[in-house]
């Protein structure tokens, strides 16, 4: 596989990169918009959804980014327009950015980056700075208040996140993304290695602690108080429309679907199963059907994962401001941080 | 900690409609493949008696959206009996609700003092121009047929007056 890569010259290799990312951002968004959006919401409502485009309303996405494209590109009088129209770029593009270091097999990656959590961390944080910019740009109190909301929350979340995946980062002993992968699908628990050693298990709070953040970072409900739709009309989104909504829409899921990969990679053990099942002993004996096989298993994973945080979503009321706040500061982060003490005195005792 | 117990209750609520949903079917129909039967007394649309109406233009004043546009002109009638003086009677040319505005308070059903304004649970009526949503005095009198006959009085109510 990777030699087959290599034959290929840069600029082919930098397309087919590019249009891998296109399809590991876009197809996890399709696939969570309609599977957890459109039918799990509604048949926990008890009603059925969109049911007419197409066989049980699979074409409904469709028809609902045909609709977003016709509409007219709307901007406020009194918007810096430049900030404006650049902000959802700048929220979707973090996306992009994040995609890039997670390893979907052993030879299918887009970048194999020595810092992988860091800059995983580093640039999901970018999206901040897009909501912060199409807020105040909007030149509208709501979006004002909403994208101040946003920036005071996604700060306040970023620390529990880093501070959980620290914990990862000390047991396995590395910061790229692949190595922490082999670690816990060679590992063992006790000598036993029937099912590796994924760090859901050595992890689980840091795994809590993790996916709450990234809860709140994605603002779903119930951290949803910056785009609030009921008193802020949606936030830093209200003067959006037509395409660059959907960007917004867009970076919202398919986010969603990237921190998935990520806390997937982080402790479920990613693209891999249990080496020993396999007879497999490091990441160079790993057959090659891994490649097609770490994906999907990657994408149920990460299904998995997204049910969890949709599920909260639809089941949850808001949390008031100063709660969410006080969530972060005075329960997430000191519990992250007495994680990381107890996972290092243990990292030495063994 | 106290409310973790509850947090998983509410999951749990969650979750349970939702494999009920899969297996039992959804609390709502399919609209314009199924059709929902709407309550008896449902407020859908404002049906007019045109045979009881005096024009009294009571309804029109009360409407608080002032969508009720009624016209008439007096006319003479025969008279009762022979010999006796010709009646005037109003006589109803235009009687139109504004359906796009009307936001079904029931205002003009109560306050009409001759029993000309009743509910129909009749409720599709819908125009893609929002102009057609102005019904006159014919439609409004087709809708009559879905109206439900009215209740049984309470025991004593049809003593009026006395006491
Ligand atoms: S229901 Fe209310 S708003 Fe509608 S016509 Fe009667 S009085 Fe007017
Ligand atoms: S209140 Fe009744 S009788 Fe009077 S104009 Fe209206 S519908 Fe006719």
């Amino acid at each position: 596989m990777y030699a087959l890569l290599s034959s290929i010259p840069y600029w082919g290799q930098t397309l087919l990169r590019l249009l891998g990312g296109a399809v590991a951002v876009l197809l996890p968004a399709g696939t969570i918009v309609y599977l957890f959006l459109f039918k799990m919401m509604s048949f926990m409502q008890s009603r059925l959804g969109p049911m007419e485009a197409g066989p049980y309303g699979s074409m409904q996405l469709f028809a609902e980014v045909g609709k977003w494209l016709q509409k007219e590109d709307l901007l406020p009088e009194r918007a810096d327009s430049f900030v404006f129209k650049i902000a959802p770029l700048i929220v979707l593009s973090s996306t992009f950015l994040l995609v890039a270091v997670v390893p979907f097999g052993p030879d299918a990656w887009f970048t194999n980056f020595e810092a992988g959590v860091f800059y995983a961390l580093a640039v999901s944080s970018v999206s901040v700075l897009g909501i912060l910019m199409a807020g105040w740009s909007s030149a509208n109190k709501y979006s004002l208040l909403g994208g101040l909301r946003a920036a005071g929350q996604l700060i306040a979340y970023e620390l529990p996140m880093i501070l959980a995946v620290v914990g990862v980062v000390i047991q396995a002993g590395s910061m790229n993304l692949q190595n922490i992968v082999v670690a816990q699908n060679a590992g063992s628990i006790f000598g036993w290695n029937g099912l590796g050693n994924p760090y859901l298990l050595t992890q689980f709070v840091g795994f809590v602690v993790f996916m709450i953040a990234v809860q709140a970072e994605l603002t779903q409900t119930p951290f949803d108080m910056p785009i609030a739709e009921s008193e802020l009309v949606s936030g830093y989104m209200t003067e959006y429309s037509g395409f660059r909504f959907l960007m917004f829409f867009i970076g919202e899921f398919a986010t969603a679907g990237v921190f998935a990969f990520i806390a997937s990679v982080l402790f479920l053990g990613g693209w891999g199963v249990p080496f020993s099942w396999f007879g497999w002993s490091g990441i160079n004996d790993v057959d090659s059907w891994m490649n097609v096989g770490g994906p999907l298993i990657m994408l149920t994973k990460m299904l998995g994962l997204v049910f969890i945080i949709m599920w909260v979503r639809f089941s949850y009321p808001r949390f008031r401001e100063d709660q969410l706040q006080r969530f972060a500061w005075k329960v997430l982060i000191p519990v992250s941080l007495v994680n990381i003490m107890a996972t290092s005195v243990l990292k030495v005792a063994f | 900690m106290a409310k973790v117990p509850g947090l998983f209750k509410g999951l749990g609520v969650t979750f349970g409609t939702m494999v009920e949903t899969i297996t039992h079917g959804a609390n709502t129909v399919q609209y314009p493949h199924v059709k929902e039967a709407p309550p008896v007394r449902a407020r859908g649309v404002i049906a007019l008696h045109e045979g009881n109406c005096t024009s009294c233009m009571l309804c029109v004043r009360s409407c608080p959206d002032w969508c009720i546009y009624i016209e008439g002109h007096k006319e003479l009638a025969p008279p009762r009996r022979a010999g006796g003086k010709p009646r005037a009677v109003n006589k109803l040319d235009r009687f139109d609700i504004d359906y796009a505005l009307c936001m079904y308070c029931g205002i003009c059903v109560e306050v009409c003092p001759f029993d000309a304004l009743f509910w129909s649970p009749e409720y599709e009526y819908s125009e893609p121009r929002i102009a057609d949503l102005l019904h006159d005095k014919a439609k409004l009198g087709e809708w009559m047929e879905t109206v439900p006959a009215a209740p049984e009085l309470e025991v004593g109510a049809d003593k009026k007056g006395k006491k």
